[in-house]
């Protein structure tokens, strides 16, 4: 499993350097540039900025120092934030996403997990069809229309929780619930419906029909049998789960202006702000992989059929 | 004994039994035994109509401005019957034309990513060893990258660009396209009843059209109708954040974003666009849903 994990890492390597690559050379041969403000500067004001910035240099060497900025986690300083590093920007803006989506991946898993359980014992019954109904509900309206309403009801009509901003110092619950609700939703759905298929068929197999017929309560039969084996293709949906958050965390932040990382990249790329969108590029293929890969050793951890060869 | 006979013969007798009631038959009456999926698929066509002729013969234009008209709520008087917008623009064309870019959208990415991915599934899967092996890494090479980042860098790069945002979401989603014609295809090849097709001396066009394409056919289908509301959704996503299709051209995001940006003194802005979509999404999952339940309905 050590020699599985490291071949990982090492495929995992020549990956990152791939994406860091395409997104660098795609962000620096576009036409347009960070110092096309509205007034247009003085060729020689251009030219120093240009240099100070290293951007005289041939495009291969700026991807070197690119890489080495990397690895010693100094990117300098922002293009279009002067008194900001990139660091700086990345670390405000994390935290707010991370707590953002890990609490709607724990919503979506404590809400879509037992729902998906019990439509699959009431297989095609009235709670069953129930159950799907509201799945199918959070997978057909998308969180851009979650969001807005949301805040509309219970922001503006009712009043109960703020619509929008959330200062770094209050990350309470009144300012996240909207953002973590809204943003589990989907999760929620999709999650229960994953759960359902695999209880179905796990219910219907053969390790489960001997353990009832050796005259098991069914309670244990359930939760010592069935549940494990229902709840393994949920291990490796876990990748997929986070690249989903992160995607969402993009609108979500945007409705309820929070300012976390998803907010920034836009705000970044639209301005050209090279070195923030290539550190949140880099941060979230780094962590899409890393979530990859953990979800598969766990996979082999739970499925005693899984070996790594 | 007929399984003694000729294998020409044995051929004509398989071929009479398929021809009885085939895959697709038996598909067919199952699907439209499902009243959600046959309702859907009759709202979604209505839809549709609605959205390509409905702009052609409605009074207002999309793109005429009523300076005196400006975010007036829902009114039968000049037949605004959903308001207008910031501009003053009618709101009832603006989402008929917003619903029917979304839909060709979602109906050309997807097929974007329906050529890429069966071309490179079905390669893959046919081809196997060491190339399946390079092919199907490069798939989870590319499933491992933040995607949306480079849709967005690509838009905010080259433009909203209309083509571009064809191309872009279709390359982001025939991944998962390839996965499942390479998974079908080569399980396929070592199925009984090819190789009983085989014994059986039908020909290799008789088998790859009536055995092989059949059965790949199936899950790309489902999976199909399953792509075009999720393009449908990351256009709108895109348009949301202000990077898709540019004024006075719109789409449902667009409207949404518009409607929730003025929606606590214009509900409706947000409210007819956001019901059209998730009528629209509905429909298509319905459809989805029901015909996965058709053509493979092991689950129910």
């Amino acid at each position: 499993m050590l020699a599985y994990s490291l071949r990982r890492i090492l495929v995992a390597i020549p990956t990152m350097l791939l994406i860091i690559a395409v997104a660098f050379f795609m962000m620096r041969l576009a036409p347009g540039s960070p110092f096309d403000t509205e007034r247009a500067l003085a060729p020689e004001i251009r030219a120093q900025l240009m240099a100070y910035y290293g951007f005289d240099k041939p495009l291969f060497f700026q991807f070197l120092d690119f890489l080495k900025g990397l690895v010693t986690f100094d990117l300098g300083p922002s293009l279009i934030y002067k008194d900001q590093s990139v660091s700086e920007i990345i670390g405000s803006g994390f935290p707010v996403s991370i707590v953002v989506g890990l609490s709607a991946l724990i919503l979506a898993a404590g809400i879509g997990i037992p729902l998906g359980l019990i439509a699959a014992l009431k297989q095609n019954t009235a709670p069953d069809y129930t159950i799907m109904a509201i799945a199918m509900a959070g997978i057909c309206i998308p969180s851009l229309v979650v969001g807005p309403i949301l805040s509309l009801v219970f922001g503006v009509y009712l009043g109960w929780l703020p619509t929008a901003g959330l200062d770094l110092g209050e990350m309470t619950v009144p300012t996240l619930l909207l953002p973590v609700v809204t943003l589990s939703l989907a999760q929620i759905a999709i999650i229960s419906r994953l759960v359902r298929s695999s209880a179905v068929e796990v219910l219907r197999s053969n390790f489960v029909r001997t353990a009832r017929a050796k005259g098991l309560p069914e309670i244990q039969v359930l939760s010592k049998h069935a549940l494990r084996a229902a709840l393994l293709p949920l291990v490796s949906y876990l990748g997929p789960a986070c690249a989903g958050l992160i995607t969402g965390s993009v609108v979500v932040e945007t409705v309820f202006q929070l300012p976390g990382i998803g907010k920034n990249f836009v705000t970044s790329a639209l301005q050209r702000d090279y070195p923030v969108v290539m550190a949140v590029v880099v941060l979230y293929a780094g962590l899409i992989i890393l979530l990859n890969l953990l979800a598969d050793l766990a996979y082999g951890l739970l499925d005693p059929k899984v070996t790594y060869e | 004994m007929t399984l003694l006979a000729m294998p020409g013969e044995n051929a004509a007798l398989l071929n009479a039994a398929v021809a009885g009631r085939s895959l697709w038959d038996d598909a067919r009456r199952r699907l439209f035994r499902n009243k959600a999926a046959v309702a859907s698929m009759f709202i979604l066509g209505l839809l549709t109509f609605v959205a390509i002729f409905g702009p052609l013969v409605w009074m207002h234009k999309f793109d005429t401005i009523y300076n005196d008209r400006v975010m007036i709520a829902p009114t039968l008087e000049n037949w605004h019957i959903f308001g207008t917008d910031p501009q003053g623009r009618d709101l009832f064309v603006r989402l008929l034309l917003g619903l029917r870019m979304s839909l060709a959208v979602g109906l050309v990415a997807t097929g974007v990513s329906l050529l890429i991915g069966v071309l490179w599934g079905a390669t893959a899967g046919y081809i196997g060893g060491q190339v399946d092996q390079v092919m199907m890494r490069i798939v989870d090479v590319l499933y491992a990258l933040p995607f949306i980042f480079f849709v967005i860098i690509l838009m905010v790069i080259f433009g909203r660009n209309l083509i571009l945002i064809f191309v872009a979401i279709g390359a982001v989603e025939w991944l998962t396209m390839a996965r499942i014609v390479r998974g079908q295809t080569i399980s396929l090849r070592k199925k009984e009843f090819v190789e009983a097709a085989e014994a059986a001396g039908v020909s290799s066009t008789g088998i790859v059209t009536r055995h092989i394409v059949p059965n790949v056919l199936g899950p790309v289908v489902v999976y199909v109708t399953l792509t075009i509301p999720a393009v449908i959704l990351t256009e709108s996503f895109l348009s949301f954040l202000g990077l898709g299709v540019q004024e006075p051209m719109t789409s449902l995001g667009n409207l949404i974003s518009i409607g929730a940006r003025e929606m606590e003194i214009a509900p409706w802005l947000l409210i007819f666009p956001a019901a059209t979509m998730m009528i629209t999404l509905f429909c298509f999952n319905f459809i989805g849903d029901g015909l996965r339940d058709a053509i493979d309905p092991k689950d129910r």
